[in-house]
């Protein structure tokens, strides 16, 4: 009696273990259709798009959980950890490792992904001149937007320390971070805009010429120096990340040390020097190895102020114009894999700084 | 040791740089915002700093010359004589500058120099952008062009249906992972939280060719669902990393008594882990809202630029690509787009810093 009850409880596990998860793929695809093909106001779309995506996904865990509670205690124990982990190692795996494998496999075939040619797309991006400039270019990116956006943002923690305005001044230098690169790339264009002859109505020419210079069409003829001005809306953006970080660092950085350096006589350079560069070393590494990551990247503001021309392509932007414009998925995999060349030691930090605050 | 006017006079200098920095720092948004407010020939035919008090030449007096004279010869104005290329370029004499007015109708405008600012605003820029209809302006040289809207409010409500989902579904997931990471013991663990770590700077370029080809074969390209799962996928790795910094700080004893109580995992969570977790879960949120609010490159590769579905950010792109020197309609629509971010920056600044602070590694 005993046996064929926990026989058809058995039967009845495997029953919904199987059709739970099933029926929630079958509800989800359905609600998705009628999403792609329903003509409905963009407002009343919003809405219910908004409303599927949050309910949509707390019934799924809703009823995976129910599924499992059904188990005895000890299954119920094993199983748990993986319902819960579960959807995030899948989508983890399929939209990000997997792919990233794939893209490694593709960077060794040629433009179609059909014939294997070993090295020679990683030989180009070291010879074909469009490349080449890519990586040049991301270069200066790195280095002068980088080293900018540290020097600017610790300046500025330091100065606003001292202020009378200390909070106003950090949310106005910190305001750009919010808005998109895209919106900024309209902000600058219109600082650099160039009119031929007439009036200028370009911030920067304006200042040019009441100063009695020649307005430029600051983006394109002067190369390679139009990277720079590229770069500098990334300074004016990211500064106020590094400063914001920097700040919390000086300030935690306790009033007896500083007290003690000063009765002692020490100078402000000499405080900055020998007491709070140190003391805030590995905040200063951080934060440059996230703006380094950061730029790496960096994608938005080239593909609106310049869409790449006049010499101001990255990686980032010659990867998508490989893919889109020259249909050359070789080359364009091999420019993925360079970026995730480039951000290997940062990987290797972050592992090291977790084992070191105690892993697990 | 500097005395006390030594210590004044540094305070002096360090509010005086700092606000030269701020000014800097403010002075591009300002124009923008100024401009999104002129009309279109205003924004072409004099720079947005001519809204603040200046100093230009004003006209006192109009002359009108015979309707006769020779432009080709040197034409006397007022007891001298220039010729017409100095009067069109204008001529400057004992403070006093003479200029065409209508040069065929041979007026010419006696000016002065006097302070003055420009006062035209308009509202335009924005319905136009906002709207899909078509609209008629006024150029500088007094010609009208229509021009269509832009749909940037069919745009605003698009963004709205990727971004809510795309922050509210990766941090639903990356809670629960981020609970079993801490609080369940399972095999494979301390590995696939190592990957996870791994992955925070992974780039998404490596990312995106095998995406768009999965995409591509289930039709997944240019819809929502899609982008929800891609911005999902990008965004879990910090997510669950911060909310699992956040989650296992919380004390052990709170666990112990809820299973006494006979609570399962699926309730303490829902119940305890999130209530408890609200801080940590609204500076992550911020994050990935302006994150995908933001963001360009996802929308660009997997929605595309399908008016029913195109988003801000692809909006404005097309119009800076199609309409580079229509600055009041590039102006109104950037500043659209910059409406939300910078009202939710505003409004909730202290869970954006305590964000950044938390963690900021993002592929």
């Amino acid at each position: 009696m005993e046996m064929r009850a926990s026989g058809g409880n058995a039967l009845r596990l495997l029953l919904i273990t199987l059709l739970v998860p099933t029926l929630n793929i079958a509800v989800q695809w359905v609600i998705f259709l009628f999403f792609r093909d329903a003509d409905l106001h963009p407002i009343v779309k919003a809405i219910l798009a908004v409303a599927w995506g949050a309910l949509g996904i707390y019934f799924i865990y809703y009823s995976l959980n129910w599924v499992v509670e059904q188990y005895p205690d000890r299954w119920k124990r094993r199983i748990l950890p993986f319902v819960f982990i579960g959807p995030a190692v899948l989508l983890l795996g399929w939209l990000l490792v997997f792919p990233t494998l794939r893209t490694l496999y593709l960077s060794f075939f040629d433009a179609g992904s059909a014939n294997f040619v070993g090295l020679a797309n990683y030989a180009a991006v070291f010879t074909d001149r469009l490349l080449v400039m890519a990586l040049r270019n991301n270069l200066l990116w790195v280095f002068f937007g980088t080293l900018a956006c540290v020097g600017m943002g610790l300046l500025i923690a330091i100065l606003a320390d001292r202020s009378s305005f200390e909070k106003l001044a950090k949310g106005l230098i910190f305001m750009p971070m919010a808005i998109s690169f895209v919106a900024a790339g309209v902000i600058w264009k219109f600082i650099y805009y160039y009119q031929p002859g007439q009036e200028q109505i370009g911030l920067l020419n304006a200042i040019v010429v009441s100063l009695g210079g020649e307005p430029q069409a600051w983006l394109s003829m002067v190369q390679p120096w139009n990277n720079l001005f590229l770069i500098v809306i990334l300074i004016w953006m990211q500064t106020g990340f590094a400063m914001v970080i920097f700040s919390a660092a000086i300030k935690s950085i306790p009033d007896d040390i500083l007290e003690a350096a000063r009765v002692d006589g020490a100078g402000e350079v000499r405080i900055f020097f020998s007491i709070m560069i140190p003391y805030i070393s590995g905040t200063l590494l951080s934060v440059t190895t996230t703006i380094i990551v950061f730029t790496l990247k960096i994608f938005d503001v080239v593909m609106i102020m310049t869409g790449g021309q006049y010499e101001t392509d990255v990686v980032a932007t010659q990867f998508y114009r490989q893919l889109f414009m020259y249909q050359n998925a070789g080359y364009g995999s091999t420019l993925a894999i360079v970026l995730l060349v480039a951000v290997i030691p940062v990987i290797v930090i972050n592992l090291r700084q977790f084992r070191r605050e105690g892993g697990f | 040791m500097r005395g006390r006017k030594g210590m004044r006079r540094s305070k002096w200098l360090v509010n005086t740089v700092l606000a030269i920095i701020c000014v800097i720092w403010t002075i591009p948004t300002l124009g923008l915002l100024v401009s999104s407010f002129r009309p279109a020939a205003d924004i072409l035919a004099t720079g947005w700093w001519n809204v603040l008090p200046h100093r230009d030449w004003q006209t006192t007096e109009q002359l009108q010359l015979p309707k006769d004279t020779d432009l080709r010869q040197p034409i006397e104005v007022s007891g001298a004589t220039y010729t017409d290329d100095q009067l069109r370029a204008g001529v400057v004499a004992d403070g006093e500058r003479l200029i065409w007015e209508n040069r065929r109708a041979r007026t010419i405008n006696v000016q002065e120099k006097s302070w003055t600012f420009i006062s035209r605003f308009t509202t335009q820029n924005y319905e136009t952008v906002l709207g899909g209809k078509t609209y008629s302006i006024t150029m500088p040289d007094g010609s009208t062009k229509t021009e269509k809207g832009s749909g940037m409010s069919r745009s605003f409500w698009n963004t709205v249906a990727v971004t809510v989902p795309a922050t509210v579904i990766p941090i639903f997931i990356a809670s629960f992972a981020a609970y079993a990471f801490a609080w369940l013991r399972f095999p494979g663990r301390k590995t696939l939280f190592v990957v996870i770590i791994a992955l925070l700077v992974v780039p998404l370029q490596v990312a995106l060719i095998p995406i768009l080809r999965d995409y591509t074969s289930l039709g997944l390209n240019g819809t929502y669902f899609g982008i929800w799962l891609a911005h999902t996928a990008f965004g879990l790795p910090l997510i669950t990393y911060f909310m699992y910094t956040s989650i296992s700080q919380l004390p052990k004893d709170l666990f112990e008594s809820a299973f006494m109580d006979g609570a399962t995992n699926f309730t303490i969570f829902s119940r305890l882990i999130l209530p408890l977790s609200v801080p940590a879960l609204a500076s992550i949120s911020i994050f990935q809202f302006l994150w995908v609010w933001n963001d360009y490159l996802v929308s660009l590769i997997f929605l595309g630029s399908q008016p029913e579905v195109q988003v801000l950010s692809m909006n404005i792109a097309n119009l800076v690509g199609s309409k580079g020197n229509d600055w009041h309609l590039l102006t109104a629509a950037a500043f659209v787009s910059m409406l939300m971010p910078l009202a939710v920056f505003f409004a909730l600044q202290k869970y954006f810093v305590r964000g950044l602070l938390g963690g900021s590694v993002k592929g």
